[in-house]
């Protein structure tokens, strides 16, 4: 099969506009989360977009449009694409898609019946809407399509762009993940579900941990076949070595208590990338800061790792930005990427007292390089796992 | 009491939706077309909800396909109001 290359990142966080930014203000210890949310408070839409775009694009589009043209440029993409139009991809995943959208006109419904429905609801809402807007706005003619597969959506969303190019159904592939459901009825859902944190600290792996908090962002990279960037002479950030995917089939919610579908799924990314445990230096975890998450993604680690698992590094984005739902796949892809790029691992905030049962080094509160042979090129996994039982795992080395 | 609507109470209307779907305020006169404006069938559908609102008339896709310019829209309106 074809090798995949990154070429370019982009992203919108909590911890700001820019996929560097992310790293660099991640690996210095800067937290994003506020008031137990995690809001992208910098981010106004028009200040990147026309106002038309603006308005025909519910937030989590937005989002996805402002770290589509960062991963763009970084590319090299200039005004017109490297490729041929139709053989240029576009797959985004989302959790939720325009739920804003949807409310906001559930009220007007509510208030001023079926007439005070918005003629944007239908095309702002859609979960597909990113895709499309970012294939509008590059003029990809590819495949394009949307991927929703809960908190496992931008993982998978890569992943089926790492396959399009490995099948040669696509040159290249804009990819990643949106999500901006910081909206009262996504608050009221998922604190109904007792998923969110009540302390509202995001404290992956921590003893206290309590449950997820919620983000906002994007995370969009463009994804080469390594042969097409390498003739065009294109700087190459990152190879896509490996994606596994499976389901646990166990509950709606909960994810299988032993870990066994998250292993199977980190199993086959290791495969897909023609390497063993040894061949891993880093893992950029799904770590939610969920009781039960985090407990199964530790057990998943070392079933699958084995020893291994106790002699690399685990850190979770998710302590410095939330959960940023059906994008945190594509931002923590972006992340990992970065950071293999520098030779560090990123830390685990907020890790005050480790839990008795999770023995992994996770990072605690301050980044570390990573322990390397001068001319390795650092490998890592990226853990993705969603409502729904749906597991993605990512394969990345640096270039 | 009097129900007539205006050429002056339209425009306005139709100037202020224009202006927030995105036109540039400067653009927008009668003899402007909506092609030139970058109107399409999504802003058409939002600005027959707001006429709807104000004059309560209703235009569907057949009273807009054969209009051009804003001029067209705003005596389309005030013939339907009569």
């Amino acid at each position: 099969m074809r090798e995949v290359v990154v070429t370019g990142v982009g992203a919108v966080t909590p911890l700001g506009v820019g996929a560097r930014t992310l790293h660099e203000r991640w690996s210095a210890g800067v937290c994003g989360v506020r008031d137990g949310e995690a809001p992208c408070t910098d981010f106004e839409a028009t200040d990147f977009l026309s106002i038309k775009e603006a308005r025909r694009a519910d937030r989590f589009t937005q989002l996805a449009i402002v770290a589509s043209e960062e991963a763009r440029q970084d590319a090299g993409w200039g005004e017109e694409l490297p490729y041929d139009a139709s053989e240029v991809g576009c797959i985004l995943g989302t959790g939720i898609g325009g739920i804003g959208t949807i409310e906001t006109n559930h009220i007007k419904l509510e208030s001023d019946g079926p007439g005070g429905v918005s003629p944007l609801a239908v095309p702002l809402m859609m979960s597909n809407a990113g895709a499309a807007a970012l294939a509008m706005r590059h003029g990809l003619r590819g495949q394009c399509f949307g991927v929703v597969s809960a908190c496992a959506a931008g993982g998978h969303a890569i992943g089926s762009a790492m396959r399009a190019i490995q099948c040669g159904d696509a040159i290249a592939v804009v990819t990643g993940g949106s999500e901006a459901a910081l909206t009262p009825l996504s608050r009221a859902a998922f604190g109904a579900l007792a998923a969110t944190s009540v302390s509202g600290v995001s404290r992956p792996f921590d003893l206290h941990r309590d449950g997820f908090v919620m983000g906002e962002g994007a995370g969009v990279l463009v994804l080469e076949d390594g042969e097409a960037a390498r003739a065009r002479g294109a700087r190459i950030l990152a190879i896509a070595r490996g994606y596994g995917a499976t389901c646990d089939a166990f509950h709606l919610t909960a994810p299988d208590d032993a870990g066994i579908g998250q292993a199977a799924a980190i199993t086959a990314a290791l495969r897909d990338a023609g390497l063993a445990a040894e061949g891993i230096d880093y893992v950029n975890a799904h770590g939610t800061s969920t009781p039960l998450n985090d407990r199964a993604e530790t057990l998943a680690l070392k079933r699958a790792l084995g020893p291994r698992a106790h002699e690399i590094p685990v850190s979770s984005t998710k302590s410095a930005i939330g959960h940023l739902l059906g994008a945190a796949g594509a931002v923590e892809a972006v992340a990992t990427i970065l950071a293999l790029r520098d030779r560090v691992a990123p830390p685990t905030l907020g890790h005050v007292e480790a839990d008795p049962e999770l023995d992994l080094d996770f990072v605690p509160d301050t980044a570390r390089p990573l322990a390397l042979p001068a001319d390795r090129r650092p490998v890592a996994l990226s853990n993705s796992f969603g409502f729904g039982g749906h597991n993605a795992v990512l394969c990345l080395q640096a270039a | 009491m009097p129900t007539t609507t205006t050429t002056d109470q339209v425009e306005p209307v139709v100037t202020e939706a224009l202006i927030s779907f995105g036109a540039d305020a400067d653009q927008i006169t009668p003899e402007a077309t909506f092609e030139a404006l970058d109107v399409d069938s999504l802003d058409l559908a939002e600005m027959a909800q707001i006429i709807d609102d104000k004059f309560g008339v209703e235009l569907n896709g057949n009273d807009v396909k054969d209009i051009k310019t804003i001029g067209d829209l705003v005596a389309l309106v005030v013939a339907r109001a009569a």
